[in-house]
């Protein structure tokens, strides 16, 4: 045996002979966490390719609003959702899933963009201490939601944090409708999680020991239906202040919008969706001009926008309720120049002069 | 040279602050640590509070020098849990959340109504005049620790510059850690010998929303709004006189206070003439 071939066999995964039957190129990915997105092409002129990402599972404890309460998450890769992955139409995605032993539960991965096996779910189980090897073809575009899905415990292992996004694009990019090539300058992934928080006779959230004890108590809350928190991205301002994501007037973005549990209606206040596809499947053309559009729960959807007035941006599930007491609010810093065309201040606040109150004496006024 | 001046500049602050410290107000509010401090009328800046226009377009505030007509009473720390517990078990003051906390704690979470009806209620019981500060003797109360807001030049004409420039400022702010009230004295004493000033806990004053226009060199107020008030912390804020919880989000794009509470001036301390007569005569002609 030779060198080269030694080398090869280092270089194989650890499940190696099965693995490599395709003969086709592979790409190694480091995933990033949200609301970034790892780097990727937007069209390929390459062939298909086995594309490696590798997901360790992470059970922590986490703060989740400005009053410090305390959660048991449960992640991949150690964010709320979990990193996106992104490959083309006809890719393979090569997922190792990492348990660590310090972990205390059995996890394991339904991915919406595969099929079979309930998603992979079937063939995933890994116990802490356990990795597993699975691929799957992207033979559908479009942006699927993937949640661990153990066996009797898939809602809890959910709404711990346990979600995350796929992007499979088409080799050649995304189109509008007359199949003009759509493109974006920056992607944003937010995640939107809807949390259960116990809380004791006094009304204050309760804190456990270690995230099995708290199963009980929030799934008391879970079946009530009403979240303590609706948040972006893990935590109440993971994405306002220093955290806000950013852009530039005529810069064009692309937001994905992932709920793997439960409805919402993101909303740029301010702007607009240019080109939404609201189930997020790009096989379907993307509707334009929306002013807010729906994510069902259990699905990403995807938006593009070109900004054209700077300013501070709110990004927001508007469920108003659920953006500014429960936590689903984002910001977008936008810096560029102000368009007096599309608005303009022609009357700055002041008191209200005397002939226009007098034309607005109460009898002219019809009801 | 330079370490030279900085020594120069701390014995210049601490001659200053010395007399400030002396006399601790004799009628001990009931509490151990609420003692208030006499704080000798002296010269300060002071950029006044509100919304300034000229010529349509939004402006700073003039900064001004400002002295108080006399000598300042002021709580050494902020209002506690157990204090206002008091005034809420003998019904002067609403029942809110926080009252459930350690007594020790600066009370967080009231209105501006509720700061209120408890200075009503310590000057029932004690025969001294208790109130919310001015904007204008809190600024000179919290001396250095108060901020300067004043915003980099931006082009008028384009109003998100405006925005962007305060939001990053905002967000840059370094903010405490801890979210929750902390216990008096975390956050240091400043140099006139008052705690806690813009720590995590901004405090309500008297001062109403102002909109005021500069034009023509003239400064005339065009609105005042007495349903809301300044508050003043590690940034200045303009609060709806209801609210206890200053949470944004939605539509709202900027940094909120992360807690609202408060501390109380003692007569005699008669602020600067004009803005007690202006807030006088603000909230008589709101009720």
């Amino acid at each position: 045996m030779g060198a080269a071939v030694a080398a090869l066999m280092m270089a194989a995964p650890a499940v190696a002979g099965a693995a490599d039957d395709l003969k086709l190129p592979r790409q190694k990915v480091e995933l990033v966490a949200p609301p970034l997105v790892h780097a990727h092409e937007q069209a390929t002129k390459a062939g298909p390719k086995i594309v490696e990402f590798k997901l360790t599972i992470e059970e922590k404890e986490v703060v989740i609003d400005p009053a410090g309460t305390k959660f048991h998450a449960m992640t991949f890769g150690g964010s709320m959702p979990g990193p996106m992955m992104v490959v083309h139409e006809g890719d393979y995605m090569e997922l190792t899933l990492v348990n660590p032993a310090t972990n205390s539960m059995p996890h394991n991965i339904d991915l919406h963009s595969a099929t079979g096996a309930l998603g992979g779910g079937a063939l995933t189980h890994v116990n802490p201490g356990e990795q597993v090897v699975l691929r799957w073809k992207a033979t559908r575009p479009g942006v699927f939601v993937y949640h661990c899905a153990p066996e009797g415990m898939i809602p809890w292992h959910v709404v711990s944090g346990m979600h995350g996004t796929v992007m499979v694009l088409p080799r050649d990019g995304l189109k509008d409708a007359e199949g003009k090539t759509l493109r974006y300058d920056k992607i944003y992934y937010i995640g939107e999680n809807d949390l259960y928080v116990p809380k004791d006779a006094n009304g204050k959230y309760k804190t456990y020991e270690t995230v099995g004890e708290s199963y009980a108590d929030t799934t008391e809350v879970m079946r009530k239906l009403i979240p303590t928190h609706v948040v972006f991205n893990g935590k109440v301002g993971s994405l306002t202040g220093k955290n806000a994501m950013t852009a530039k007037v005529g810069e064009t973005v692309m937001l994905v919008h992932s709920q793997a549990n439960r409805d919402t209606r993101p909303h740029l206040i301010g702007g607009h969706g240019d080109y939404v596809w609201e189930a997020g499947k790009f096989n379907n053309p993307p509707q334009k001009d929306l002013e807010t559009w729906f994510i069902r729960g259990g699905s990403a959807g995807a938006a593009l926008y070109t900004f054209r007035e700077p300013g501070v941006y709110a990004y927001v599930n508007h469920n108003l309720i659920e953006a500014v007491e429960l936590g689903a609010s984002a910001h977008i810093k936008v810096e560029g120049k102000w368009n007096d065309d599309l608005m303009k201040q022609i009357t700055p606040p002041g008191p209200i002069p005397p002939e226009k109150v007098g034309a607005l004496a109460p009898d002219t006024v019809t009801r | 040279m330079l370490v030279l001046m900085k020594v120069k500049m701390a014995m210049l602050a601490g001659a200053l602050a010395a007399p400030v410290l002396a006399t601790t107000f004799a009628p001990a509010p009931p509490s151990d640590n609420d003692g208030a401090l006499r704080l000798s009328s002296t010269s300060f800046l002071y950029r006044a509070a509100g919304d300034f226009s000229r010529d349509g377009r939004p402006v700073e505030g003039p900064l001004r020098h400002f002295r108080l007509s006399s000598d300042l009473l002021v709580m050494k720390r902020q209002v506690t849990v157990g204090e206002y517990a008091r005034c809420v078990d003998e019904g002067a003051c609403p029942r809110i959340a926080a009252t459930a906390g350690s007594p020790d704690l600066p009370v967080v979470g009231v209105s501006w109504h509720d700061a209120t009806a408890y200075a009503a209620w310590l000057s029932r019981k004690t025969g001294i005049t208790y109130r919310l500060p001015t904007d204008e003797e809190w600024t000179f109360a919290a001396a250095e620790k108060a901020r300067d807001e004043i915003m980099p030049l931006v082009d008028p004409s384009d109003p998100a510059q405006a925005w962007i420039a305060r939001y990053e400022a905002e967000s840059a702010r370094d903010r405490p850690t801890a979210i929750t009230a902390q216990p008096g004295g975390t956050f240091g004493t400043n140099s006139l010998g008052l705690d806690d000033l813009a720590g995590n806990v901004w405090e309500w004053t008297s001062s109403c929303f102002l909109r005021v226009s500069l034009d023509g060199g003239r400064e005339q107020v065009t609105n005042t709004n007495c349903g809301v008030r300044v508050v003043e912390g590690a940034h200045r804020s303009y609060m709806t006189d209801f609210i206890r919880d200053p949470r944004s989000g939605g539509c709202a794009a900027g940094v909120p206070p992360a807690n609202l509470g408060f501390r109380l001036v003692a007569e005699p301390s008669r602020s600067v003439a004009t803005s007690v007569v202006r807030n006088v005569t603000n909230l008589l002609r709101r009720t």
